[in-house]
């Protein structure tokens, strides 16, 4: 099972296995991370799962559709070129390891 | 036990919850729910669920790991029998009484139900519950032709879904268009054709008879007034929702379809609220009473109680918005155009990407997108500020819309 390591804003780290599959935003909230919302239940619709990807990881990650791009220029807090919504990227083998760093504020 | 009660495990259920602890509030919390599964999210049974391999685990809202750790009671599999208002109660069905200080009602809404001969047939499903999804699953696989009853989100997310899963599908409409409570004529028009292009029959003015049985007791095939013999071995039915107001009701809290509640959600009494599908408000864009049917308003109204009970000021004024998702369309739509003049459209259908901007006289009422999330999330903001961007400002599909509100 891939791990996945959620940074707070404020520098807290956790780290959780999350089942192949699985999207980065599901795992956090199920799990309770705060600091992602993803109140659509992860239909790209919201953009209250705004992530960063770790910059070590961001090539690993696959690109994201027209859709995600749009949605991202109305995230809450900054956008940044690592900025990617956590409920388009799934936890795979190739991701295992990822360190997503959550913004400061969702909505 | 004392503390807060909540009725119902949904998206307004839970939030409610969750809300309560992240707003600082540390007395009891019990939520009930009737259907004996941990509380999951429902839109995506509709839409996404059918088509990935994910299974069940990631429609959960939370594990049970962080009720134990946040010290929300669960009663799940119970459903509430009663509201004793004078002894501030609520009785369960195993006769076990629960006391409240403050009770959340986020009791939802209730399928419509088929009321025709062979209702009752094997292979005749809904979609509400997860129990219904399992119900349809289980179907699926001895499923070529899908009859589906009804024109509204449910059943064409549903027929979307049945499409790509490489099912005959034919939609049985009993008006002249789809989605005809949930947007305007040129959007129906618009969808219809994408379901076209997917290869679904959609037929309008469409009166079902009865459906038909193998002579085993499952589903053959539906038969419509006209005639008509459309072969299925599954049919879905999605023809609605009304309010669950039946506790409320019995109770004789204030309701009319829906439970009646103020800015703060509170019912007519000031120890009693409800969220969501079952609440009826004053919407500040609409300046009429309304009960609406969506996450946003589920979430919203939660996170309202759960703030006025923590003790912190708050009132529900958002904006409504609600999505749908239907092959590669994502139907985003924000505010109410009811009583909508007239409308500017941004970007081109032949794109299939393009929003239909409504006004009523000069102001910004609402916004439906295709596609164009931007346009949608800008539109939140804008509807929000009351701010009305000119017809050129709309046309220019490159122009910010977002740059109107920015902070």
């Amino acid at each position: 099972m891939p791990t996945v390591n959620y940074v707070s804003f404020d520098g807290q780290s956790t780290q959780l296995e999350l089942a192949e599959g699985m999207t980065i935003m599901q795992g956090a909230v199920m799990n309770g991370v705060e600091g992602i919302e993803g109140e659509c239940s992860g239909s790209c619709a919201c953009a209250t799962c705004h992530c960063y990807v770790d910059d070590a990881w961001l090539a690993k990650v696959p690109a994201m559709s027209e859709n995600e791009d749009e949605m991202l220029d109305d995230t809450a807090s900054e956008r940044k070129p690592n900025s990617r919504l956590s409920c388009q990227i799934k936890a795979t083998a190739a991701l295992d390891g990822i360190v997503i760093h959550m913004p400061e504020e969702q909505e | 036990m004392s503390g807060v009660v909540i009725v119902g495990g949904g998206h307004a259920g839970y939030q409610c919850a969750d809300s309560l602890r992240r707003s600082g509030y540390d007395g009891e919390i019990t939520l009930v729910d009737g259907e004996g599964h941990l509380p999951y999210q429902r839109p995506p049974l509709s839409k996404s669920h059918l088509l990935n391999d994910t299974g069940e685990e990631v429609l959960l809202f939370r594990t049970q790991s962080y009720y134990d750790d946040h010290n929300i009671g669960l009663k799940l599999g119970h459903r509430v029998t009663a509201i004793h208002r004078a002894d501030k109660q609520v009785e369960l069905d195993r006769g076990e009484t629960l006391s409240y200080d403050k009770l959340v009602l986020a009791t939802g809404a209730k399928l419509r139900q088929l009321d025709l001969p062979g209702s009752n047939l094997n292979g005749v499903g809904y979609i509400k519950s997860l129990d219904d999804i399992r119900y349809i699953q289980s179907h699926l696989s001895q499923t070529e032709e899908t009859v589906i009853i009804g024109g509204g989100f449910i059943a064409l997310e549903f027929a979307a879904t049945a499409a790509k899963l490489g099912k005959k599908v034919t939609v049985l409409v009993r008006g002249q268009r789809i989605l005809a409570n949930a947007v305007t004529p040129e959007l129906s028009q618009y969808m219809l054709d994408i379901h076209h292009q997917h290869g679904v029959d959609i037929r309008f003015g469409a009166e079902v008879d009865h459906i038909a049985d193998d002579g085993s007791g499952n589903v053959e095939a539906v038969r419509l007034k006209d005639g008509t013999l459309l072969p299925a071995q599954l049919v879905l039915a999605g023809i609605g929702v009304t309010a669950d107001t039946e506790l409320a009701v019995a109770a004789k809290l204030l309701c009319h379809d829906g439970v009646v509640v103020d800015a703060q959600c509170r019912s007519n009494d000031p120890d009693i609220f409800a969220a969501g599908d079952s609440a009826r408000y004053d919407n500040p864009f609409t300046g009429t009473e309304i009960r609406l049917e969506s996450v946003q308003n589920a979430v919203d109204q939660a996170k309202v109680i759960a703030q006025v009970i923590a003790g912190q000021d708050a009132e529900y004024h958002s904006v409504p918005w609600f999505w749908s998702d239907q092959y590669d369309i994502k139907l985003q739509m924000v505010g109410v155009h009811d009583g909508y003049t007239h409308f500017y459209q941004r970007g081109s259908q032949e794109d299939d990407k393009f929003s239909l901007f409504f006004f009523r006289d000069e102001k910004l009422i609402a916004i439906h997108t295709v596609n164009r999330p931007a346009d949608h999330m800008a539109g939140r903001k804008l509807i929000t500020a009351g701010v009305s961007p000119t017809q050129a400002q709309i046309e220019d599909a490159d122009f910010k819309l977002n740059s109107l509100v920015k902070k």
